[in-house]
């Protein structure tokens, strides 16, 4: 494959076909950090999809939907691309992969709860990600940058529907309150993990986004949404975390054996 | 046509001729143009039944999201059961230009007083269910729905225009994956064709009682909101899908499948209408469990519903004193 033939600008469609297709196989260390981001969006995808007919309104049931196909989309490109390296697919990842094989960070397998609880997660994914891709979307690994520039778009979304439920939930009603601050205590210990640095991380200057460098923006942004809501920003508990080395909570195992039963019993077919 | 009366009980015979010039000339009624209530009616009991039936037709397939084999089949049906939650929008919507709310529909639904297309009350055990919904469930749908985008409500019409257009990719989607089943494993293949089977008879009832059974139908057509029996519509899509199951590699469980040169169709099999009087009484495998599902849903996201008025009526305040 010719160096130039993989250019894909800024807002074109950018499927995982086409990364599977057109991408320059990446090394060893681009692949294991382009997994964890897939198994973020993965994990995230597939918990949300659980909401869809039990949301609390049609509109909802539609919005987390939306948002779920956008996450999982960002899923199949970095693990296309990540599977690259080591001859795979993403179903090959996604669903022959075990529990410790996952690296997504603790946060994204965290139980979806009530509806405050879920969008407690989203609050924070969502800007987490928003930092990320931003700053991914000038890597110097095309691919990446390529993949960040158009998920940058969607997860713009992403945090504008979860500032404006967080704004309904704190201020609507004692009870919606009540709740959103149960959700918060829940979620927040897992926000730590997300912005280690780590020896991988430390490796890929100028290709990874460096987890600690997004912290400041996500502060600043979350801060702003928790003014509004007149709330406190969350103290506590601090998980341990270790998502990143294939260290899990007790919810991913339940997670993946439901996704993973039907291709698990019969491996070697195709869908 | 029975007479109508206006509000003050006189006849108004002019707004009642000019409706029927309307539906004579094939032209389209419009929420604000008068109406008999009989056809206000019918129009809402048909759209808000259709609209219920694409919410309550989210659960069979939303089953398989957490569980669909590949990530892109899993995308694929996110997107289509996505879908169905935006027809069931749009249907709401074309109902309440008749003048019901929404949450009177939505009260309806989960008090078992609305109906909703039968088909829904089947189970999804086997991801080749997916296929078999796409292919005869959502075909049958089409074959229904094609004639309704000329439907003499506006509204109603338009709404199906944009339905029946994603209907139309979502049987595509469906026989290719039955087409992928089929061609797959030998467990794949069989997975496929036990699906057929539980499907085929329920799809074809989704058109109704025979003509001679169906109460409604005759008045409908009249009105111009219905264009074609519910025999022809099942008989074109008896039509349909026979040549396709041929090139799935699959067989239709009706033996008296055949061509008949002289009709120009293909003949078929008495359905067994036992059970379809059973499951439209609610007598299904799993009447109570789709109503169960679609009322915990509403009951609880109550507190959401709640505190998302709160916080409106607190900006508008806000807004007022500003």
């Amino acid at each position: 494959m010719s160096e130039t033939s993989f250019q894909v600008s800024v807002g074109e469609a950018f499927t995982a076909e086409d990364v599977a297709e057109a991408a320059e196989k990446p090394t060893e260390q681009v692949a294991r950090y382009a997994l964890r981001l897939g198994d973020d969006a993965l994990i995230l995808a597939q918990q949300l999809g659980w909401w869809v007919a039990r949301a609390p309104e049609l509109e909802e049931d539609v919005a987390l939907t939306n948002i779920a196909l956008d996450q999982l989309g960002h899923a199949r490109a970095f693990l296309s691309y990540a599977g690259l390296a080591w001859g795979k697919t993403e179903d090959d990842l996604a669903y022959f992969r075990g529990e410790s094989e996952f690296v997504n960070a603790q946060l994204f397998e965290q139980p979806n709860g009530d509806f405050a609880q879920t969008i407690a997660r989203q609050f924070v994914a969502s800007h987490f990600q928003f930092e990320l891709y931003r700053q991914l979307q000038g890597s110097a690994n095309a691919t990446l940058a390529a993949i960040a520039a158009k998920a940058l778009k969607e997860v713009d979304y992403h945090r504008d529907h979860a500032d404006q439920w967080m704004l309904r939930l704190s201020l609507g009603t004692d009870e919606s309150r009540r709740r959103m601050l149960r959700g918060l205590e829940v979620i927040w210990p897992f926000v730590e993990e997300l912005f280690r640095d780590d020896e991988l991380t430390d490796s890929l200057k100028g290709v990874a986004a460096a987890p600690s460098s997004l912290l400041e923006g996500f502060e600043k942004s979350t801060a702003a949404v928790f003014a509004r809501c007149e709330i406190e920003i969350p103290a506590g508990f601090v998980a341990r975390g270790g998502g990143r080395l294939g260290q899990h909570t007790e919810f991913l195992g339940h997670l993946l054996a439901e996704m993973q039963v039907l291709a698990r019993e019969h491996p070697g077919a195709t869908w | 046509m029975a007479r109508e009366e206006t509000e003050s009980g006189a006849i108004d015979q002019d707004a009642l001729a000019r409706f029927d010039e309307i539906i004579a000339a094939d032209e389209r009624i419009e929420p604000t143009d008068w109406m008999p209530e009989a056809y206000r009616k019918t129009l809402i009991r048909q759209i808000s039944q259709h609209g219920h039936s694409e919410i309550i037709g989210m659960q069979p397939e939303g089953n398989w999201i957490t569980r669909a084999p590949s990530l892109k089949r899993k995308a694929i049906l996110m997107a289509k059961v996505q879908d169905e939650a935006g027809h069931g929008l749009y249907l709401y919507s074309a109902a309440q230009t008749l003048g019901i709310t929404r949450d009177k529909m939505t009260e309806d639904l989960i008090t078992g007083k609305a109906k909703y297309s039968s088909i829904f009350n089947y189970h999804t055990p086997s991801w080749a269910d997916m296929g078999s919904i796409g292919w005869l469930v959502d075909g049958a749908a089409i074959c229904n729905q094609v004639p309704l985008c000329r439907a003499s409500y506006g509204p109603y019409g338009r709404a199906m225009v944009r339905i029946c257009k994603e209907e139309s990719f979502h049987q595509r989607q469906g026989f290719e994956i039955l087409l992928h089943l089929s061609r797959g494993t030998k467990e794949q293949h069989e997975m496929a064709q036990e699906s057929v089977n539980r499907w085929y008879a329920p799809a074809l009832m989704m058109f109704g009682p025979p003509d001679a059974d169906s109460p409604n139908s005759a008045q409908s057509m009249a009105w111009k909101i219905k264009r074609f029996s519910n025999d022809d519509l099942r008989q074109r899509f008896v039509d349909m899908i026979v040549p396709q199951s041929e090139v799935l590699g699959l067989t239709l469980p009706d033996p008296a499948i055949k061509w008949n040169e002289k009709r120009g169709h293909y003949d078929f099999g008495e359905l067994d209408w036992d059970e379809f009087y059973e499951v439209l009484k609610g007598r299904g495998p799993a009447n109570s469990i789709r109503l169960e599902r679609r009322r915990k849903a509403h009951e609880d996201g109550a507190w959401v519903r709640e505190a998302a008025a709160a916080y409106a009526a607190r900006e508008s305040e806000q807004a007022m004193a500003s």
